[in-house]
């Protein structure tokens, strides 16, 4: 770790948390930034929780709003769960990027301006009339002016780079500012150029020296008085890495698969914010793995099913326009009742909606997009690192059941990353996996007493001979039946075997008091927010409660009864309703929603309010 | 069941497998006449022969009269949904390339719906066999038009004449650049037995065209050269390494003439070494394209063997994949892969 110089001009003080918002261009490297700042974060040992916001486009025109991409982390040295409601750092590598992320900035936040980008031209591009450095508009905070790109470029002059070369350097630059203005150590991102760049070593070279001269100038000059500490959080004893929601998702998968000991087959069609599973798996056939890159996602789901046929785990990823194209073939596989996980990153929606932001609007489809009565077990992730224990959980209820499931998860938690206590691999759930071999008394369809699942008979066992397929089936012997009394027996039947669920999934705790005025019911990624929100009510001496449901269908069995200990229920929810009309409807409460819908996360903040309101 | 269903032929040595090992005790629900029975027959007949113990066979159909094909083959069978079984057999075959896998389709189900999956299932060389039987209407849904439908057909969805320019499958095959292209008629028995072997035994996506008689919605469609009395001379059988003669009294040929297929009359200075010589291996599918688009009356219709070459198979080279990833990676290890990137311990 470099010397701290800790002269009198310089104080360092020590804070609990931080929340850093970096923002330029979508050429500027601000998700690398954050990233590099993130990872660096977490070696140190602050809890941390991220929020990239990355525009559509690949390359919306330089210096426009629409291109503007950011990337927001908060750190502490306490337990945080949300990447913070509003920065208190902005930094804008250019006028759109101030304009577009400005408003978000707490009052009296710093606000770290590359001036050298305040020119005539991206003004006009940012919408600005007048230069905000210059006008006063920006009084209400504290601005640091730096001509950063000059700053960059002199740094590098003697260096063999086209001014355009050196030039993508900058954000580096910013980062090594950020990292003596806020304590951090600058080997981590070396050891990563290092790696990243060793093919290269002319920008390798530039890179190392554009961190170290961001870091010195940030040291020696005038404009930072002042640098912060934020110590090591007190994170529970173990091991940790710092993981993103996505990647965790993969990982999930993966761990099933092994402790089941089948192989995987993943089938999908890239989509945002679902690609990079794709990715992922892709890169892990040494376990196994095999992952088909589909002509569509209908092709990926009914590759999946056939995978699952032949006695692989199949599974497919996607996000909610995916969704609606699978629903036929997700009907399929209830009706053939094979094991087959179907992950959702959800998105904004409807129809392709706002690819890059997040959402939780998908929970009905999940529940009732297909034809008939054709229920399907639903499980979502609460935080990025929750996405493993989900990911794995979907697949124990696919196999123990004989089921298509539904994973959702959503773009804040599959791009957010948080520190991530790792598992011990023997101390994960069982899943328990036997192929039907035996010929004698077998059926298709027959049925387990406890779970209703049936035998999983694939393809390649002498004497277990049969077709199965999407026409209605007889109970027990699996031949197509349009018999008026077994069709509704079979309906009945296949929603029995998801309400059973119910009696293999653990029931759902309580935050707080088990009884009082308000339970707050939150699913998916709003958990960091609704918990923190519910933490300071209970700190004001409040009576709130939250539940947060990681099961959506089949309910957890003690819901209803938890429910009823309350005064009022409120369910938060990134949609206009979904969870709250499934509790209403099932349990007869008068649950309130609170709805926002704006491709963001909720803000402590809000939530906050809204509580008080409701006490 | 026979007792032959309990072998699985582990062992060495020949497989006891008869055409009662592959038939099912449920009742064929077909209408009387229809050409899917002999299809189905003749497919019972093949498969002992091809000596692939029973449980490996996956038979997998989407919709319509033709994917009714695998609850009456006993065997794996998926009836899945309308135009999706080459994506489904996709799933099948890559991930147990060891199972010998057909999608049975029709026309409506591969070309219209399910065009797409049709198309890469064949880009790709799953080594699997699909078969289309053709009978150029939408039988199950009792008689509209389907993608083979002649223009001008007219249907209860089409009371004024179909508006549609038909395809032909064997050039959306060959277009896609399949490995093996055959085509037979329901009712040469013989013929269409000796095609269903070949493409078996074809390692790659081999694709067959049956033309199939609806006698319900479409009945007659082929007659006017699967009727024993013009079969020879209005169709000419393609075989490897062989003249293009036809005829019943074998006096007519087809030539190349320029870049141009011709139909001549042998004698009067013609012989048979004028005549093109089937190349079914050629790796340039351009002639059996050519060859494919020969339609009644100004040429006999083709059947036969078109195309046949080898190339790597999808499922082998995913296959080939993972070993290549576990010798240079090693097995790989739940905790190691959990356990890796930049970790740091809290005490």
């Amino acid at each position: 770790m470099p010397v701290i110089e800790t002269e009198n001009r310089k104080d360092l003080v020590e804070i609990e948390n931080v929340t850093i918002r970096f923002a330029g261009d979508s050429g500027d490297g601000m998700q690398l930034t954050g990233t590099q700042f993130t990872n660096t974060s977490a070696i140190l040992g602050n809890d941390i929780s991220t929020l990239p916001d990355f525009p559509a486009e690949i390359r919306a025109p330089a210096g426009s709003l629409p291109g503007v991409s950011g990337f927001q982390i908060n750190f502490s040295s306490r337990d945080i769960r949300t990447p913070g409601d509003e920065p208190n750092v902005l930094v804008a590598m250019n006028p759109a990027a101030l304009k577009v992320n400005l408003h978000d900035l707490e009052k009296g936040g710093i606000l770290i301006i590359n001036s050298d980008a305040f020119a005539e031209l991206n003004l006009k591009k940012a919408g600005y009339e007048k230069n905000p450095l210059e006008d006063g508009s920006l009084s209400a905070y504290r601005v640091i002016s730096i001509p950063l790109t000059e700053l960059n470029l002199n740094a590098l002059k003697d260096l063999n780079l086209g001014r355009k070369e050196a030039d993508r350097c900058k954000n580096f630059f910013a980062l090594g500012m950020m990292y003596w203005l806020y304590d951090r150590p600058l080997d981590p991102t070396l050891k990563w150029m290092q790696s990243k760049f060793q093919k290269n070593p002319v920008v390798l070279e530039a890179n190392v020296r554009a961190l170290r001269a961001g870091f010195n100038y940030a040291d020696t000059t005038e404009l930072f008085t002042t640098h912060y500490r934020v110590r090591k959080a007190s994170l529970a004893p173990g091991k940790y890495r710092n993981i993103t929601g996505n990647e965790a998702t993969a990982l999930g998968f993966i761990a099933a698969a092994q402790v089941a000991k089948r192989p995987l087959f993943y089938a999908s069609y890239p989509i945002t914010p679902a690609s990079d599973i794709l990715h992922e798996l892709s890169r892990h056939k040494n376990f196994g793995i095999k992952t088909f890159q589909a002509e569509d996602e209908i092709a990926a789901m009914t590759a999946a099913i056939g995978a699952s046929f032949a006695g692989h785990l199949g599974l497919t990823g996607t996000s909610g326009p995916g969704v609606a194209l699978k629903s036929e073939a997700i009907g399929l596989a209830v009706m053939t009742e094979l094991p087959v996980v179907i992950a959702n990153i959800q998105r904004g929606g409807p129809s392709t909606g706002l690819p890059t932001k997040t959402e939780q609007a998908d929970l009905l489809q999940a529940m009732f997009g297909r034809n008939g009565e054709c229920p399907v077990p639903i499980v979502a992730a609460a935080t990025p690192s929750d996405c493993f224990a989900m990911a794995f959980e979907a697949f124990r209820i696919a196999t123990m059941f004989m089921t298509p499931v539904f994973y959702l998860s959503d773009g804040y938690l599959g791009n957010g990353s948080e520190p991530w206590k790792l598992p011990k691999v023997d101390e994960l759930p069982n899943i328990d996996i036997e192929y039907r071999t035996e010929a004698e008394g077998f059926h298709p369809y027959l049925r387990n007493e406890a779970t209703l699942g049936r035998p999983w008979a694939i393809p390649g066992t002498p004497g277990l001979e049969h077709r199965i397929g999407g026409l209605e089936k007889q109970h027990i012997t699996g031949n197509v039946s349009y018999d008026p009394d077994n069709h509704e027996f079979m309906v009945r039947l296949r929603a029995e075997k998801v309400a059973r669920i119910a009696n293999f999934i653990p029931e759902v705790e309580v935050f707080g008091k088990p009884e009082g005025k308000l339970l707050v019911v939150g699913w998916g990624g709003t958990y960091g927010a609704i918990t923190s929100a519910v933490e300071v009510m209970q700190t004001r001496g409040k009576s709130v409660s939250s539940v947060h449901l990681r099961h959506l269908n089949p309910f957890p069995k003690n819901l209803g009864g938890v429910l009823s200990r309350f005064e009022k229920v409120l369910v938060p929810e990134l949609n206009l309703g979904q969870l709250c009309l499934l509790l209403r409807a099932r349990y007869l409460v008068d649950a309130i929603g609170f709805n926002k819908v704006k491709g963001h996360p909720f803000k402590i903040s809000e939530l906050v309010r809204k509580m008080e309101e409701l006490v | 069941m026979s007792e032959n269903g309990k072998q699985n032929g582990k062992g060495a040595g020949v497989l006891e497998l008869k055409r009662q090992d592959f038939m099912t005790d449920q009742e064929v629900r077909w209408c009387p006449g229809c050409g899917d029975y002999s299809i189905l027959a003749q497919t019972q007949k093949t498969l002992p022969d091809l000596k692939i113990p029973r449980e490996k066979f996956v038979f997998v159909s989407g919709i319509g009269c033709s994917s009714r094909f695998p609850y009456y083959v006993n065997s794996y069978g998926f009836h899945s949904i309308h135009g999706r079984a080459p994506a489904v057999a996709t799933g099948i075959k890559a991930a147990r390339p060891e199972l010998s896998v057909w999608v049975i389709t029709g026309d409506g189900d591969a070309l219209s719906i399910g065009g797409n999956h049709f198309m890469h299932a064949i880009r790709r060389n799953l080594d699997i066999n699909i078969i289309l039987f053709n009978n150029r209407i939408y039988g199950l849904t009792k008689g509209q038009y389907s993608p083979t439908s002649e223009f001008g057909k007219k249907t209860k969805s089409t009371p004024q004449g179909s508006i549609d320019y038909p395809i032909n499958p064997l050039c959306v095959a060959l277009a896609n650049e399949a490995t093996f292209v055959g085509r037979s008629i329901d009712v040469d028995v013989k013929h269409l037995s000796t095609v269903l072997t070949q493409a078996a035994n074809h390692k790659g996506v081999s694709f067959v065209e049956v033309f199939q008689n609806c006698n319900i919605f479409n009945d007659g469609a082929f007659k006017h050269f699967t009727e024993r009395e013009h079969r020879e001379d209005r169709t000419i059988n393609l075989e490897h390494g062989k003249r293009m003669i036809f005829g019943k009294d074998r006096n007519k040929g087809i030539r190349l003439n320029g870049i141009k297929l011709e139909v001549v009359d042998l004698g009067n200075g013609i012989t048979e070494t004028d005549l093109l010589m089937h190349d079914a291996h050629s790796s340039d599918p351009s002639l059996a394209y050519m060859l494919a688009r020969m339609e009644y009356p100004e040429f006999p219709v083709p059947i036969g063997v078109f195309h046949a070459v080898g190339k790597p198979t999808y499922d082998e080279l995913m296959e080939a994949q993972v070993q290549d990833s576990i010798s240079r990676m090693g097995p790989g290890n739940l905790e190691k892969l959990l356990n890796s990137g930049d970790t740091w311990v809290v005490e």
